[in-house]
């Protein structure tokens, strides 16, 4: 036993302790290999192979080549849905993205009440977007509901909002700011603090003014911040779903049915998987270009 | 610090006017637009039935009963549906740290041949939100493959879905190549195994980036509806959310409210007690990435 080590042995015994260490990172992945297998890389595979297959419980599933496709381009549903979340989409950008920044800029300059706004405008993310999409059901009825009271005390003109097609979309829109604005804002808020006060200060040297020093310096200087927010939002608000459900179930007169939610009909009340899949495949091509913008973005930031 | 403004403005008298001014209609429109909304839902949940549906409504209760509150809390069963939501958000959370800790660690620090193509091909499902596969994931859900179970109604059929975030196992990984490998190599000479390495150094190390992990996870389950609504169609299953969704039309306007407002206030109260926390988690967590 205690003759010298051989070469050849020498290496054997490392390579038996390099393999050891790879078991044992192995053993320390392997939930996550195996969770990941079956619910994050298996779905997007299998959602391909769905967008051609009609789906059969008892049966089994058969290939029907672009069926499902073509059949979702029938549906005079399919444009009204992409132009709902398109249009939705647009909206939650002018607001969701101008009024978060208003905010910020603002509360920024305050040296009162920060805390107070910084947790006001943050305790809408708290509640549950089911409880806030009720919530603003009730708020949004014509006949003494909130906010028709509001503009009615205010001398203000009222509205039917989500009873009416013509404003119900941009009633979601509002809901869903007025609960989500917070994130944004206080992001808008953290960035705003890394300014260098110095940029400020050579500006007005400059002769600049209040808003070309907004214009110049506030607005360049967040710009990643901005950037990266815009293309959050995109992604976020093309999947909308929670809102048209619960506050309007699409109506009046599908003017609030959405992508997810025609994928959600599709699904679980036609019962048409194949066509759900071919639905949400054309989405999740949509959102991928969004997501890898936004983590080229991310990244190139931290470099 | 120095911000938009110029501070000498500040010291003029008309600077100072605009200045207070503009605190002043800001502070009422933030306040008209978040506590107007919640006074709204908590009075209304104090109306008696007829009052709360009454045109034009009453901005006070005139009549007030806070019972309601307890009323709705029997009769709606909340107590279950709470239950329910507890060990849905509870078992995803404690499995989700299960399996992200573990391979976060191999990741950073184990460093397995073929490491970096699974963090790839990891990184590669943030581009695809889980909202996008929602039916080959509920299918697979309905037949997990090998296994042969179908999860349809089981708390398993949320747990195991939100474990597979790339998000958080990023992040951690992040924070564990933060600390130094000597510190890990010393435990090992001591005769420590990669496991209780893991246990004992790295993660008393990692609490604060556990925490955020923890929280951004959480407020996930909570706000997340589609994927509980469609996996979990017993009444008796679902959490409080999706719960209320369901009896919103067959439920007395005042019971219903009474129940939202209770259904709110767990989350509001951890965000109230922790907001310190949760605001710097959430900055941190989107700027630093």
């Amino acid at each position: 036993m205690a003759a010298p080590v051989t070469a050849p042995g020498k290496r054997a015994a490392g390579r038996r302790r390099r393999l050891t260490e790879h078991l044992t990172a192995y053993g320390f992945l392997c939930g996550a290999l195996v969770i990941f297998g079956l619910f994050a890389w298996y779905p997007v595979v299998r959602n391909v192979i769905l967008s051609f297959q009609e789906v059969n419980f008892v049966r089994g599933s058969s290939w029907v080549g672009l069926d499902n496709f073509t059949y979702i381009f029938d549906d005079p549903l399919f444009a009204t849905a992409w132009k709902n979340s398109a249009v939705f989409t647009l909206y939650a950008l002018l607001l969701g993205f101008g009024v978060p920044f208003v905010a910020a800029v603002l509360i920024n300059e305050f040296r009162h009440a920060r805390a107070y706004f910084r947790i006001l405008v943050y305790l809408p993310v708290m509640l549950p977007p089911v409880v806030v999409a009720l919530m603003w059901r009730w708020f949004y009825q014509p006949e003494g509901g909130l906010i028709n009271e509001i503009l009615g005390a205010a001398h203000l003109p009222t509205s039917d909002w989500t009873n009416s097609s013509s404003t119900a979309l941009i009633s979601l829109v509002i809901a869903s700011t007025w609960a989500n604005m917070g994130t944004a804002t206080l992001i808008y808020l953290a960035a705003l603090q890394t300014i260098p006060g110095e940029l400020y200060e050579s500006a007005e040297l400059d002769g600049a003014s209040i808003w070309r020093r907004l214009w110049h310096v506030t607005i360049p200087q967040t710009r990643f911040v901005i950037l990266m927010l815009l293309l959050l939002q995109i992604v976020g608000t093309m999947q909308v779903f929670t809102e048209p459900f619960v506050m309007t179930g699409g109506g009046p007169e599908d003017s609030t049915v959405t992508v997810m939610l025609l994928v959600y009909r599709y699904a679980f009340v036609y019962n048409n998987f194949g066509a759900a899949s071919a639905m949400s495949l054309l989405l999740l091509i949509f959102l991928a270009v969004f997501s890898a913008a936004y983590l080229r973005v991310t990244r190139s930031r931290q470099i | 610090m120095r911000t938009l403004v110029r501070p000498a403005v500040l010291r003029t008298t008309r600077g100072r006017l605009v200045y207070w001014s503009l605190l002043v209609v800001v502070l009422l429109l933030f306040t008209i637009a978040f506590i107007i909304p919640l006074y709204w839902m908590v009075t209304g949940g104090m109306k008696s039935s007829p009052e709360v549906a009454r045109n034009p409504p009453t901005y006070i209760p005139e009549e007030w009963h806070p019972g309601n509150y307890s009323d709705a809390w029997d009769q709606l069963e909340l107590a279950r549906y709470f239950g329910n939501t507890v060990l849905l958000i509870g078992g995803a959370w404690l499995l989700g740290l299960a399996v992200q800790l573990p391979a976060a660690y191999a990741l950073s620090k184990l460093r397995p041949r073929f490491g970096n193509v699974i963090l790839g091909l990891m990184l590669i499902t943030l581009m695809v939100p889980a909202t996008a596969l929602l039916i080959p994931t509920y299918l697979t859900v309905t037949d997990v493959p090998i296994f042969g179970t179908n999860l349809i109604n089981s708390p398993a059929a949320v747990w195991l879905p939100a474990a597979a975030n790339a998000f958080n196992i990023y992040v951690l990984k992040n924070f564990f190549d933060q600390i130094p490998d000597e510190l890990l190599d010393a435990a090992r000479i001591d005769g420590a195994g990669a496991f209780t390495t893991m246990w004992r150094i790295t993660l008393p190390l990692s609490r604060p980036i556990i925490a955020v992990v923890s929280i951004l996870s959480v407020t996930a389950l909570w706000r997340d509806f589609l994927w509980p609504l469609v996996v979990l169609p017993d009444p008796a299953k679902q959490p409080i959310t999706v719960y209320l969704q369901r009896i919103a039309d067959s439920t007395s306007l005042n019971m219903l409210i009474a129940g939202m407002v209770l259904a709110s206030i767990p989350l509001v109260v951890i965000f109230l007690i922790f907001q310190r926390h949760i605001l710097a988690g959430l900055t941190a967590g989107s700027l630093k990435g």
